[in-house]
């Protein structure tokens, strides 16, 4: 018998005199949260804010200042662009821009300043991002390797009030990324520190239409 | 398990030997003190926790009570997605199937994202022997790694080391792994995290092998998950060519859906956090992002035998979130190490005598490392009622050794130091009722709280000889 065989024989063995269990039952709540989207955006806001991310907001008429400011501030000179993503975001910056290609090294992203991408959705309860490497927002590592995340959440179609709202709106085939605040550490006597391997600098901006 | 923790003292002993350490006493109860509090915050937050608990309780009871057909489904799942599939009864097969994988490659370093199964398995020193350098990338694990020194702690490993030992390990340690230590490092948290980043960047860039494990395996989709906070796991699981994942088969869970439990749970009791700053979660390979080649290593390794005891399988609904250790008034006192298993504290206690069996001394004592307190219960995000297992592994102890027996021998020493702690008790039961405030409803389906709360069932004779022969404790060896 091989090992899967075998495993499989030792789990039926194991259990088949065990009573069925009780069915699970899903009466926790949908949301933590009124259903209100200026609350809702609110408490995104907080909670990005509360795990050290940098968070702004503006309209489209402004996004493409705010996002040439930024970069700016933190004298960028070069930033990765993912597929898809809206010229109008970058149409200030004079950064020079890097396209997310397959063959690119992981050397040569390090080599990148700053990173701007879009999101699949964002959620309040837990100041949440999530990229599901869609439309601009690229392959995953490049909100990895480089160490500052401009990331735009467009508003109020990208905000959910909860995880479990999150997860129905997610498809789990797409290779997907959480991000809450920049990298982190609790390694040192359990204490958060922020800043180890990812962006240690992460700028969400909530975008109104 | 793993070859690092053979010959280890049975637990008396080494609790003892920990609590002479007045460091790694400081040490851990700081740490664990800063994070109790938090934890409790962060679940304060939740109004619906009982509700999240009970739901991820029966989740998992219902995974383990079909995990055959699960773990055909999720076989099925990940093979669609374009992964490989391999089954490991034990630790050997487990480390033969991933050597010869790694060999296949033809790489000879590799990285590692933090995982339990792969400690538990003794990984890296099976690899090293085939001339495979392992390298840790968690911040803990790599200051467990560099140090040469054992994990006491399934969260945070390097848990009994303070910022200054930290920096130490660093300063000499670094450069016989790759890029030193910044000169004049400090003991800041934070100037220690920026050396970790600088020395393990050139080795994350290089990387063409990355072994993982998973919190997480869904069958439905054939999703895996893993949770972390530094990005050294999003290195691992985005940047090299091949990707080898080793998971215990309890791992599982049946749909997609049942993560949203988890995914609210997890972080709150692990470091407290309304989310923790990364999850990954990747369903086979994806065309030109991340790696080629993905393997998942299905590991069983003594879990179908916790599986086959009614009482025992319990403890295989465990997400590994640490919150049993953090309360634990033993555990604070006699350190990770005492339990001489990757698995420390008030779970180690049920979880390795089950995996490993209770014909070891270490083994045989462990589940009599607690004051029956009830803390750990109470914090448990998939309500695991430990004290219940532990009286019943308690019962098998007794009943395999008989009066005199040596292993019967090592069980009373271990009653006998967590009942000599008179602290150990009284703040267990400070901790308990404390914390009982915050669970106001016991779950339905559980032990009545007195039922839990019995003292253990001790063999009567031994400890009248015991209490004999030492006068009552007062001239214990």
């Amino acid at each position: 018998m091989n090992a899967r065989d075998r495993i499989l024989a030792r789990v039926r063995a194991a259990v088949e005199d065990a009573p069925e269990p009780p069915a699970v039952v899903r009466d926790y709540l949908v949301s933590h949260t009124p259903d209100d989207p200026a609350v809702v955006l609110d408490l995104l806001h907080e909670n990005l804010a509360d795990y050290r991310a940098r968070v702004h907001r503006t309209d489209t008429a402004g996004v493409g200042a705010l996002v040439s400011a930024l970069l700016g501030a933190r004298g960028a000179t070069s930033v990765l662009v993912p597929e898809g993503l809206p010229p109008e975001w970058l149409a200030e910056t004079g950064c020079v821009r890097v396209e997310d290609r397959p063959e690119s090294t992981a050397a040569e992203l390090d080599a990148v300043d700053s990173v701007v991408t879009g999101c699949a959705l964002a959620i309040a309860e837990t100041g949440t991002l999530v990229l599901d490497a869609g439309t601009a927002q690229g392959r995953r590592r490049i909100t990895l390797v480089p160490d500052h995340h401009i990331c735009v959440v467009r508003v109020p179609d990208q905000v959910v009030a909860s995880v479990p709202q999150a997860m129905v709106r997610l498809d789990p085939g797409r290779p997907l990324t959480w991000i809450s605040g920049p990298s982190a550490t609790s390694d040192i006597e359990l204490d958060r520190v922020e800043g180890v391997h990812g962006p240690r600098t992460l700028d969400v901006i909530l975008l109104s239409p | 398990m793993s070859g690092t923790f053979v010959g280890m003292p049975a637990f008396p002993k080494a609790a003892r030997e920990a609590v002479r350490d007045t460091t790694l006493r400081g040490n851990l109860r700081h740490a664990t003190h800063t994070i109790r509090d938090k934890r409790a915050k962060a679940v304060a937050e939740l109004a619906d926790w009982q509700r999240l608990r009970e739901a991820g309780s029966r989740i998992k009871d219902m995974t383990l009570r079909h995990l055959d057909d699960y773990l055909v489904q999720l076989e099925e799942s990940v093979t669609a997605a374009g992964g490989t599939v391999h089954w490991a009864a034990d630790a050997e097969e487990a480390n033969r199937i991933v050597t010869g994988l790694v060999k296949a490659t033809g790489e000879t370093e590799v990285v590692k994202v933090k995982s339990m199964a792969t400690q538990e398995i003794g990984l890296n020193e099976a690899l090293a022997a085939e001339g495979i350098h392992a390298y840790e990338t968690d911040l803990a694990e790599l200051i467990v790694q560099l140090g040469d020194d054992r994990p006491s702690h399934i969260l945070v490993p390097a848990i009994h080391r303070n910022r200054g030992e930290i920096r130490d390990i660093f300063r000499e340690k670094m450069a016989s792994w790759g890029r030193p230590a910044p000169e004049g490092l400090t003991d800041i948290p934070a100037d220690l995290a920026d050396a970790a980043r600088l020395h393990l960047r050139e080795k994350f860039l290089r990387a063409k092998v990355a072994i993982s494990g998973a919190n997480f395996m869904v069958a439905e989709t054939g999703t895996l998950v893993v949770f972390e906070s530094e990005g050294n796991g999003r290195m691992c699981l985005t940047l090299p060519e091949t990707l080898i994942s080793v998971v215990g088969i309890e791992k599982t869970v049946p749909t997609w859906q049942d993560l949203e439990v988890f995914l609210q749970t997890l972080p709150r009791s692990s470091t407290a956090e309304r989310m923790n700053p990364y999850t990954s979660m990747w369903t086979g390979t994806a065309d030109g992002d991340g790696p080629r080649a993905f393997h998942l290593v299905l590991l069983d390794n003594g879990r179908t035998d916790a599986l086959a005891d009614d009482i025992g399988r319990q403890a295989l609904r465990c997400i590994r979130c640490s919150a049993c250790l953090n309360v634990c008034p033993v555990y604070e006192r006699a350190g990770g190490h005492a339990y001489g298993s990757v698995y420390p504290g008030p779970i180690g206690a049920i979880l390795s005598p089950q995996l490993r069996g209770t014909t070891s001394e270490i083994d045989a004592s462990l589940p009599y490392a607690s004051s029956l307190c009830g803390a750990c219960y109470e914090v448990c995000p998939v309500a695991i009622d430990i004290p219940e297992v532990l009286v019943h592994l308690r019962e098998r102890v007794a009943g395999q050794g008989g009066p005199g027996h040596r292993l019967e021998k090592a069980a009373m020493k271990a009653a006998t130091w967590a009942m000599d702690h008179p602290a150990a008790m009284a703040a267990g039961e400070r901790l308990a009722s404390r914390t009982r405030a915050l669970h106001p409803k016991r779950p339905p389906g559980a032990t009545a709280w007195t039922g839990s709360r019995d003292l253990p069932e001790l063999p009567e004779e031994p400890f009248r000889d015991w209490w004999r022969r030492t006068g009552g404790g007062k001239n214990r060896t």
